[in-house]
């Protein structure tokens, strides 16, 4: 009896060790083949709609690879498209931690791209690092700040966030074109109403070998860090917490407002930074060109990626494919350009509904794993 | 277990034959857009159907799709950020266009300017551009002075209108705007001296619910013929015909959406132009880099009238388009006052079109005497 019980620990054990590694895969599996389940249903379901608007959607899909990933040029151009998502994207996941639904991208975006140009406009004659360093110091600073308005309102009056985040958008944006028409506009911008340049040899360049600003490893160095502060960290863990479940946060005294106002900084700083990329790699001075949509379509990479900032980066990448494909769409299918949206919709709406799924699938548990 | 293993073994197989299959269909069309034809693409800010701004410009390519040997590709609502520059490279690129039309202002400068020292074989023409002998050779900058159809547009306005008070809803206050605010309150002063423009300005190109309230507001004060200098006219113009006022157009013809009440309209001929500048270009002539011209060099029109413009006014109208199309006529004429009394325009001075160097129009900062409205300080 003792020799058979003690000869079957070790064995028990490794048989539970083998059955959690495999849960853990199937637990990982299920978190990439479901979303990517979705993501085939979307574009089925796109195939269905523009059948129905006359197109061959195996045509469609011919010019979707090609447009996105056919060739080096495609590559570069989904990339350079996924660079300012990816950041943007934190600015709705970072928060999300928290259990605050941020939507005020757009406005962090374009305020601190505008502050981002007044300092590059102020270090003209500086060194093209103390520029950078200055124009990036500049967004972070002026995005974190917009952001953590909606975070200060919340905490400490009660406002719902998700609309004042929203409103704050439209101040930041009536702000930016005060400024480039006023005080802040080149009296030679004439029918363009815009800043001075920041200096053309301050702009970033692009990675060595290809077209795609530096922004993008920017962006991807910035998910990482956010992704160690939230899973690695007693901040991201407390942060979790909070999100998770707010009363008993408060109960164990978890510093909620801090929390509350470092995940909305950080969110507005990263999208800050898009703001000063946008500024310093594409447009060079600021106008109402800033307001380009990224901080909105941000929060559909965020949701997309169910706020977890390393799973930012793919998402970004496949709606950057989306937005480097519509283009041929439309050029030899004549689809209009609200296809490229519908089929942005369709797999918004299909990964939401695909929550569902998850714990539903036994092969997912890992039921048979120990057979 | 085992019948599931097949069933995902016969899905990879036909997604693969799919895939296949799209590779084979995606392949076909770019060969066959790559024999000979001139590829030409179109590039628009907003959708090419809007009932302004896009839609002139779109007019011109349905014009080109006519010429044989040449291919049109189009593509709308392209944002002026790095989208454009992308379509662009992706039209000489994957489809391996050789002239380009990007229309929006804002392509301009960045975008433009940097793409086309990279494609030196790729002719560049925009609408609007300030292009000077230091930018590439291979852009071309064309515009129509289209405040002279604005003029017009103002003497039929002012033979219409009963109150004298004339509305425009216009998007910012740039000089190309207030060329028009000013060159069409010039033209209804000519006939009733004591009317007045009242401007309402929204902000940016394309707000239809700022215009909506815009044009409601005028006509709220009295205003019984309203114009604009927005993107899209299409809400300006529905809106007023359905409060009962008349309407000046802009951009193309928008008679079609309310053939009642509108009068005329200052519209762009981008249908004559850009034929004439392909076949140029398919000839290996040369383009000029800079070009401008209004009623006399063919790059603007007006809208024919409707049923509500007196003889009188269409006889006046008329008198003023021939004078200007003979080049014989300038609206821009010292002495000019500007609405707070001061001196706009000396006397004997003119301003007008002349050269690339000459911008004198371009950089217009007043809004002139009749014109109940200000500009930011």
């Amino acid at each position: 009896m003792v020799e058979e019980t003690a000869a079957a620990i070790p064995a028990q054990r490794g048989g539970i060790v083998r059955r959690l590694h495999t849960i853990a895969a199937r637990t990982a599996a299920e978190a990439v083949l479901v979303p990517l389940g979705a993501l085939v249903v979307s574009l089925l379901l796109f195939g269905l709609f523009i059948a129905f608007a006359g197109v061959n959607p195996l045509a469609a899909y011919g010019y979707m690879a090609k447009g996105s990933v056919g060739s080096w040029f495609s590559v570069q151009n989904t990339l350079t498209r996924a660079a300012p998502l990816i950041l943007t994207g934190l600015c709705t996941a970072l928060p999300a931690q928290v259990g605050l639904m941020i939507i005020g991208g757009e406005g962090a975006f374009v305020i601190g791209g505008l502050f981002a140009a007044m300092a590059g406009v102020a270090l003209l004659d500086a060194s093209p690092l103390v520029a950078f360093l200055a124009m990036a110091a500049a967004g972070i600073a002026a995005g974190g700040t917009w952001v953590a308005f909606a975070g200060a309102l919340r905490h400490w009056r009660g406002v719902n966030e998700t609309i004042s985040s929203l409103l704050l958008n439209y101040i930041a944006i009536a702000i930016l074109n005060q400024l480039v028409e006023g005080p802040f506009r080149d009296p030679h911008s004439l029918n363009k109403p815009s800043s001075p340049s920041i200096g053309y040899d301050h702009m970033i360049g692009t990675i060595p070998g290809t077209e795609i600003h530096w922004g993008l490893v920017i962006g991807i160095v910035v998910c990482v860090l956010a992704y160690v502060l939230i899973r690695h960290t007693t901040i991201g863990f407390a942060a979790r917490v909070t999100g998770g479940n707010l009363r008993a946060a408060r109960m164990v005294g978890l510093p909620i407002g801090k929390l509350v106002m470092l995940t909305c900084f950080l969110g507005g700083a990263a999208a800050g930074l898009a703001g000063m990329i946008e500024i310093a790699a594409v447009q060079e001075r600021a106008s109402a060109d800033l307001v380009t949509g990224y901080g909105y379509t941000g929060i559909l990479v965020a949701f997309l990626a169910r706020h977890n900032p390393l799973a930012l980066i793919p998402v970004a990448v496949l709606l950057g494919g989306i937005g480097a494909s519509g283009g041929l769409l439309q050029r030899h299918l004549g689809l209009p350009d609200a296809a490229t949206v519908v089929l942005q919709g369709i797999i918004f709406v299909a990964i939401l509904a695909s929550e569902a799924v998850y714990g539903r699938i036994p092969w997912f548990k890992g039921a048979e794993a120990s057979a | 277990m085992a019948t599931g293993g097949i069933s995902r073994r016969r899905l990879l197989n036909g997604v693969t034959a799919v895939g296949a299959g799209t590779l084979l269909a995606a392949a076909l069309p770019s060969r066959r857009a790559a024999a000979a034809d001139l590829v030409v693409g179109f590039i628009y800010v907003g959708p090419h159907d809007d009932f302004g701004y896009n839609q002139a410009h779109a007019q011109g390519a349905v014009a080109v799709k006519k010429m044989s040997g040449v291919k049109v590709l189009e593509e709308e609502n392209v944002p002026e950020d790095v989208a454009v520059a992308k379509t662009m490279e992706s039209m000489i690129q994957q489809d391996g266009a050789t002239l380009l039309f990007p229309t929006s202002f804002g392509y301009f400068d960045p975008y433009i300017l940097r793409a086309a020292p990279k494609f030196e074989k790729v002719r560049f023409e925009h609408a609007g551009g300030l292009w000077t002998p230091k930018d590439p050779k291979n852009i071309g900058s064309y515009f129509g002075y289209i405040f002279e159809a604005q003029h017009v547009n103002g003497i039929v306005a002012g033979h219409t209108s009963k109150s004298g008070k004339l509305g425009f809803v216009a998007a910012k206050p740039i000089p190309q705007v207030l060329q028009n605010i000013n060159a069409f309150t010039l033209g209804a002063r000519l006939i009733n001296p004591q009317a007045t423009t009242q401007v309402i300005f929204t902000g940016d190109w394309s707000m239809p619910v700022k215009e909506a309230e815009a044009t409601n507001s005028l006509i709220d004060r009295g205003v019984d013929v309203v114009t604009m200098h927005v993107d899209s006219p299409k809400v300006v113009v529905q809106t007023a015909a359905k409060r009962g006022a008349s309407i000046c157009g802009y951009h193309c013809s928008q008679a079609a959406l309310a053939p009642e009440a509108y009068l005329t309209g200052a519209e762009w001929n981008w249908t004559d132009l850009y034929p004439k500048l392909v076949t140029m270009w398919m000839k290996g002539e040369a383009i000029p880099n800079f070009y401008r011209g209004a009623f006399k060099e063919g790059l603007i029109r007006q809208s024919p009238y409707g049923p509500k413009v007196s003889d009188e006014a269409r006889k006046r109208a008329d008198e003023v388009k021939a004078a200007l199309t003979a080049g014989a006529y300038v609206i821009f004429k010292g002495p000019l006052k500007d609405n707070t009394g001061k001196v706009a325009v000396e006397a004997g001075q003119e301003l007008i079109q002349s050269n690339a160097t000459d911008t004198n129009l371009e950089a217009m900062n007043f809004l002139v005497e009749g014109v109940l409205g200000s500009l930011p300080a």
